[in-house]
């Protein structure tokens, strides 16, 4: 059965794209397996991965032109270690004709959605959690664990259990000040951490003005509350940009299991404080608080628009004498094009510093790892305990505009747009 | 490879005959408390890490756990990291199944890649008790408590039940070169 011939009728996004794939309506709760257009490995995952290949399944590849491999976890090499891992997965990506980008290009995710690897109604799966970001463009990106990614790899396939549904609802026009982050947070802190385990979360945007880049905030998040997928629905832009196939399209009259409906006009700037994403607040609450490192970068918040909203409020001015600005730009693109517009300019005169496009120090292995008390303003998505080094450091995730602020004053701070 | 518990282990005067052991845990058991990091394989041994399986919540767990004992969690049974030597470490024990509130969604690929039976439940998580003795049937769902007590649990779909009958969804593949439920090529 072509998807032509599949009643659509009544299923959410996730329902439609797995429907379309396997060439019949399914609903929430059957299994499926599908074909996948793309499996992305990282670095740090690679090496299990290969390994399961080869021992346990024979070292078959079933579509090696839909295998990305992404050294961003830890790139450059921090030790001897790890450069050879790294070795061993360059020679073996160019041996068996997978994709490799390599240190510097840039975060997986980042990467995958630049090099245009997920489409709208693609199934993408990827050895690291924050694979929903794929749903930024509607396609149904997951991660998985080291074994899941090893029988897709040699068979291009999965299973999957398909996923019932929450809807958020997004009304009203953000205000002034308010960021995707302080939106993406907010819904966590509305479904909490294990708020949508299982589900698919699919945002309905009443004033869909939303880019790409806050697109990939959103859908980014997703899997903070627990979520497999994070669907947004494509608009005009994305429509421009992809070809999206006509079932691809929200449908009121799906069946949700649950519902949240969040006025952005109603919503200020927030933060989630140690030490777990749904532990959110006001940015007032912590206001104040001392701050020795502020870092901008992440799959969350380190694209070209979050360096624009961070030299915009630094612009002529310079960062605090106690407080260290780290700036690592997602993928090479945003680099070169931060370069090229002047941002990079501005942020070096403000005294930020900059390193390799990649993760950083977001997960703790290195380039900036935080001491024993040091607190820290994040842009990332995780601030567990130890998430970026010592188990007695602390970490407040919040938005470029909030980041940028206490990294101005040296202490938690709101954006003077939105104090004013 | 065979499964602990077969489907003939209910008699039919409700006696359990092949009994074992309840371990019942909390909410939240995260895939530290299961395998703490540094046990991992490399770090300990790939004879050995299984050994340390709950050390630091349960000592006793991994010294006298017996084929086939019975798991029971409550919310968010394996949240943390997608470390797949936690739930290895309970398969080499010989652990028959998990029955949970709710398990966090890369764990329970893990478990069923891996071939440990899990079973979500609302209620039972919270009516069965550390060390009671039961009788359950991992094909049925069906459970049996020592004072005669009968419950049912949703079975596994018959997807799962093709894997687990060959041990899990990765030695299935080995052997069919597809994934259960899948037509052959
Ligand atoms: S930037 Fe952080 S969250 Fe994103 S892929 Fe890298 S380590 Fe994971």
């Amino acid at each position: 059965m072509s998807a032509a011939d599949i009643n659509f009728d009544g299923l959410t996004l996730a329902e439609r794209i797995l429907s379309a794939r396997v060439g019949k309506r399914v609903n929430a709760n059957d299994l499926v397996v599908v074909d996948i257009d793309q499996v992305m490995v990282v670095d740090s995952i690679a090496p299990s991965v290969i390994r399961i290949v080869e021992d346990e399944l024979g070292g078959e590849i079933k579509h090696p032109s839909r295998v990305s491999v992404v050294i961003d976890h830890v790139a450059p090499a921090s030790n001897v270690e790890v450069a050879t891992t790294q070795k061993h997965l360059r020679e073996y990506s160019k041996a068996h004709g997978l994709r490799l980008f390599d240190v510097g290009r840039g975060i997986c995710h980042q990467v995958l959605i630049e090099e245009r690897l997920a489409h709208p109604g693609w199934i993408v799966l990827g050895s690291d959690s924050h694979s929903t970001t794929y749903g930024a463009v509607c396609a149904f990106g997951t991660g998985m664990g080291a074994t899941d990614i090893a029988l897709a790899t040699a068979s291009g396939k999965t299973w999957l259990r398909v996923p019932e549904t929450v809807r958020v609802r997004l009304t009203g026009t953000r205000p002034p000040g308010v960021t995707a982050k302080d939106v993406a947070l907010t819904i966590i802190s509305e479904l909490t951490a294990d708020g949508a385990t299982y589900m698919s979360i699919e945002y309905q945007l009443e004033h869909d003005d939303w880019s790409l880049s806050e697109r990939m905030t959103l859908a980014n998040l997703a899997v903070e509350a627990g979520a497999k997928v994070g669907l947004v629905p494509p608009n005009e832009a994305i429509r421009k940009a992809y070809d999206v196939p006509e079932w691809l399209e929200v449908d009121t009259t799906a069946t949700y299991t649950h519902d949240i409906t969040i006025n952005l006009s109603e919503l200020s700037p927030v933060l989630a404080a140690p030490y777990f994403v749904d532990n959110v607040h006001p940015i007032q609450t912590y206001a104040g608080t001392p701050v020795d490192v502020v870092f901008v970068g992440t799959c969350t918040n380190g694209r070209l628009d979050d360096l624009h909203i961070v030299a915009d409020i630094l612009r002529g001015q310079h960062v605090a004498e106690d407080t260290r600005l780290l700036v690592i730009p997602a993928s090479s693109k945003v680099l070169e094009d931060a370069v090229a517009d002047g941002t990079f300019g501005t942020l070096l005169a403000a005294g930020a510093t900059f390193s390799t496009p990649g993760c950083g120090p977001c997960m703790g292995r290195h380039m900036g790892v935080l001491a024993p008390g040091e607190v820290c303003v994040s842009t990332s998505n995780r601030n567990f305990i130890g998430r970026m080094g010592s188990p007695e450091a602390k970490i407040f995730l919040a938005s470029p505009a909030t980041a940028a602020a206490s990294a101005l004053h040296g202490h938690i701070s709101l954006a003077e747009e939105v104090a004013a | 490879m065979s499964v602990p518990i077969t489907s003939n282990n209910v008699s039919s005067n409700n006696v359990p005959s092949n009994r074992v052991r309840v371990w019942r845990f909390g909410d939240s058991v995260n895939t530290d408390d299961m395998l703490p990091g540094k046990y991992a394989p490399f770090m300990v041994g790939e004879d050995k890490f299984h050994t340390y399986a709950f050390a630091h919540l349960r000592p006793e767990f991994a010294k006298t756990v017996q084929p086939g004992d019975v798991l029971v969690g409550g919310r968010n049974w394996g949240l943390g990291s997608s470390r797949e030597y936690a739930p290895q470490a309970l398969k080499t024990l010989g652990v028959g199944a998990i029955i949970a509130k709710s398990f966090a969604r890369i764990h329970y690929r893990n478990l069923l890649n891996l071939g440990v039976p899990a079973f979500t439940s609302a209620e039972l998580p919270d009516v069965l008790t550390d060390g009671e003795q039961i009788s359950f049937d991992i094909t049925t769902g069906e459970l049996l408590r020592a004072d005669g007590s009968k419950h049912q649990l949703p079975p596994p779909p018959a997807f799962l039940q093709e894997a687990l009958q060959e041990g899990s969804i990765l030695k299935y593949y080995q052997k069919y070169k597809r994934f259960p439920g899948e037509a052959a090529e």
